[in-house]
């Protein structure tokens, strides 16, 4: 049980109130835009899929007292690491000095428009029916799980309703692992939130996740 | 056996702090980026055409654009409905991270909030990057927990009857909440609509307010 994800902070208490700011900068400083379109870059030459990058980031040490872009520049330095795609000494002379690994493709400019459009869709043709109909109430998995998974914590172990069913899609539980797309049946599972937060919630307030059939059983 | 110099490695242009004093995370970014570029992972040019598109051609405009058309258009809002993915690109906007769209409506009974509690999931094609306090921790966390809480740091109170639903964005779906059109807006064209429709509102932390009073 080493994995150890910080990024689940779903109903977390002290994280104090929000701040919105109309003027809010898109990028606080110019590296943060770099940061942005290297992992974009990055991530079109097909060395990693994005649950891979999102397991990375989970898992960035000191996670919560890191800026946004970076969690994601110190996740992309592993994931080129863990390649061979990049090495520490590397970054300390500021230039390449070891062989490169090769990559399936590198984004040129004239390219990007083309890429964004396209996207990665998670959707697979169907081939086993859905084991839950909308309306059918569920149980979803009690546990933590030593690796990336996308069920929440304060959603685990509750009755909840299938409102919606999205087709199959790639589980991100496996993709991340390298182990496949595995594609499963995802639905969007409601709950009330007085069973996720107790009596003191509101009983008319409904809180929704997207979960993959793995994570659910009848109830 | 590492790729050559190339030539253009430099050339981009980092902003006006290029020339200031650098902090460590400039420094950090630069690196890499060039380290990456001298091994043929990554074209400098591509980089700025990706900033370029995020700060001027994807952003909340078109989110805007697609709820106008639903007030106006009765079949395009019952296309919303049964087949957002569908509906959103017929007017141009899709891909990359708005590939599985849901939109979801607010009445006059019903408000929706959306959040990614997980990380920071948001219809890029449609609204464009989120903004800081959408990938906040407070916000993260919260929004699950206490929407009404929440709602009010944005200043947005509701009818004591209002249902409230919020949909964490845990998987590769992504919701656009079509706002409630607002009062006095009849007149109004489906661009001058589009004009009226705020980011927050097609997150579920704004509503729009009534047309033609002050606030």
């Amino acid at each position: 049980m080493s994995y150890l994800a910080q990024a689940d902070l779903g109903g977390q208490l002290g994280h104090g109130s929000v701040a919105p700011d109309p003027h809010d900068p898109m990028f606080h400083a110019p590296w943060e835009r770099r940061a942005l379109a290297l992992t974009l870059a990055m991530g079109a030459t097909a060395s990693w899929n994005i649950d891979m990058s999102r397991a990375a980031r989970e898992t960035v040490p000191g996670y919560a007292d890191r800026s946004y872009y970076d969690i994601w520049i110190t996740a992309l330095q592993s994931l080129l690491m863990q390649r061979d795609m990049l090495h520490a000494d590397e970054l300390l002379a500021q230039r390449s000095t070891r062989p490169a690994p090769p990559v399936q493709r590198v984004l040129r400019a004239a390219d990007v428009a083309g890429a964004l459009a396209a996207g990665t869709p998670t959707q697979r043709n169907a081939t086993v029916p859905a084991a839950f109909a909308v309306g059918q109430t569920v149980r979803t998995r009690a546990h933590a799980v030593p690796h990336h998974s996308r069920l929440p914590a304060y959603a685990m172990g509750r009755c909840g309703v299938i409102e919606r069913i999205h087709g199959m899609h790639v589980w991100a539980d496996t993709h991340a692992q390298g182990l496949g797309e595995q594609p499963q049946w995802l639905y969007s599972v409601a709950f009330d939130a007085q069973a996720l937060w107790g009596s003191e919630a509101r009983p008319d307030v409904r809180v929704s996740i997207d979960a993959w059939q793995p994570y659910l059983e009848p109830a | 056996m590492h790729t050559p110099h190339d030539a253009h490695h430099d050339g981009h242009d980092h902003g006006p702090a290029d020339h200031s004093e650098l902090g460590e995370m400039d420094l950090r970014v630069r690196a890499l980026e060039t380290v990456l570029t001298e091994k043929g992972y990554i074209d400098p040019a591509a980089l700025d055409a990706l900033i370029e598109t995020y700060q001027t051609r994807i952003g909340p405009r078109n989110g805007a654009r697609v709820v106008a058309r639903a007030w106006v258009d009765p079949a395009y809002r019952e296309w919303l409905r049964s087949d957002a993915s569908a509906a959103i690109a017929s007017l141009g906007y899709g891909g990359r991270q708005g590939e599985h769209m849901v939109a979801v409506e607010n009445t006059p009974t019903r408000h929706n909030l959306v959040v990614c509690t997980l990380c920071s999931c948001y219809p890029w094609p449609v609204l464009g990057l989120p903004p800081t306090w959408y990938k906040s921790a407070p916000y993260r966390s919260r929004a699950v927990r206490d929407p009404l809480g929440v709602l009010a740091e944005f200043g947005v109170t509701l009818p004591q009857s209002t249902e409230i639903r919020v949909w964490d964005s845990t998987a590769e779906v992504r919701y656009l909440v079509i706002p409630q059109r607002p009062l006095g807006s009849d007149a109004l064209s489906e661009q001058a609509l589009a004009e009226l429709v705020t980011r927050d509102s097609m997150i579920g932390t704004g509503v729009l307010a009534p047309v033609g009073r002050n606030p």
